[in-house]
């Protein structure tokens, strides 16, 4: 179980993910050689998942971001394995998610531009699997995204 | 697309999974020497589209077992009511991402809660009385899948 010194030291790592590991001892007021022992050990056991690098899709000419919310027909009880097999062919989507409410899933889309979006919609989200409903929010602008607990 | 190779975007579909693999791994990864692989991590990194890196917890085992997204539309608008409304909701520790939208919804959040009860206390005392909020929907999430993207054939 990850104690105090384990909260403030991803509490530090989640604010500022770039900082060098021995900045991140001074912050978080451990000792270099214990800092990196703490980060093995949360990583090891999986407290830390993964470290990755964001891709700003933007930048490589995605100018469109998409929020697709489906509710699935219920009655196939291979609906959701089905549908998210099938998502998960098409390369434009970044993120599935599942859901209690009244949304059954929620993908991200992304495309180069509006051209390029209807196609996705027409040739890959509307073929999607036992689909009952879904609408879609279109992304204007990130205001905030930080990743961060309320440690 | 701005110039990039197979080879780059064999380098983001490998940095995108995991940011701490050395210039040297991922040199080896797609057939290039050290200095190579650096100069081409470092062209990435310095035209943005590496843009920084993000830490994923396992939220369940820091004690934090539900996230909430929530769908909100505005009951007022315009842009102060727009500024007030931002200004408010980044400012809650529990809300980790806020995106403006089109569509049935003006706003999404991705709210991390202790747990139900925790959630319900967020949603009653910070959400609701965020300025100018109208119509509230809230789906709790049970899975999340990132996926690489179009990155090529992985």
């Amino acid at each position: 179980m990850p104690d105090r010194t384990d909260h403030r030291i991803l509490r530090h790592l989640m604010a500022d993910p770039q900082a060098p590991n021995a900045v991140l001892a001074q912050r978080a007021g451990v000792a270099p050689a214990s800092l990196w022992r703490r980060l093995e050990k949360l990583r090891e056991t999986g407290v830390i998942a993964a470290i990755q690098n964001r891709i700003d899709w933007r930048k490589l000419g995605y100018e469109v971001q998409v929020s697709l919310r489906f509710t699935l027909d219920k009655t196939s009880p291979r609906a959701f394995d089905e549908f998210m097999a099938a998502a998960r062919e098409v390369p434009e989507v970044t993120e599935i998610q599942t859901f209690l409410g009244s949304v059954d899933l929620r993908l991200s889309v992304i495309a180069r531009d509006m051209a390029h979006w209807q196609q996705i919609y027409r040739d890959r989200i509307l073929t999607l699997p036992h689909v009952s409903d879904s609408d879609a929010l279109m992304l204007v602008s990130t205001i905030k995204d930080s990743g961060e607990l309320a440690l | 697309m701005s110039g990039l190779d197979a080879t780059d975007l064999a380098i983001l579909r490998i940095l995108s999974d995991d940011a701490t693999r050395s210039a040297a791994e991922i040199g080896r990864a797609v057939g290039l020497g050290q200095p190579a692989a650096w100069r081409r991590i470092k062209r990435l990194t310095d035209s943005g589209i590496l843009a920084g890196r993000r830490v994923i917890v396992d939220n369940a085992a820091l004690g934090f077992g539900v996230t909430v997204f929530l769908g909100i539309r505005l009951a007022a608008k315009g842009r102060t009511s727009l500024e007030d409304f931002e200004r408010a909701v980044t400012a809650i520790p529990e809300v980790q991402t806020v995106q403006h939208v089109l569509g049935q919804f003006d706003y999404r959040l991705r709210i991390t809660a202790r747990d139900i009860s925790d959630f319900e206390r967020i949603l009653r005392r910070r959400i609701m009385t965020l300025p100018g909020v109208g119509q509230v929907e809230a789906n709790v999430m049970l899975s999340e899948e990132r996926r690489p993207g179009p990155l090529g054939a992985s």
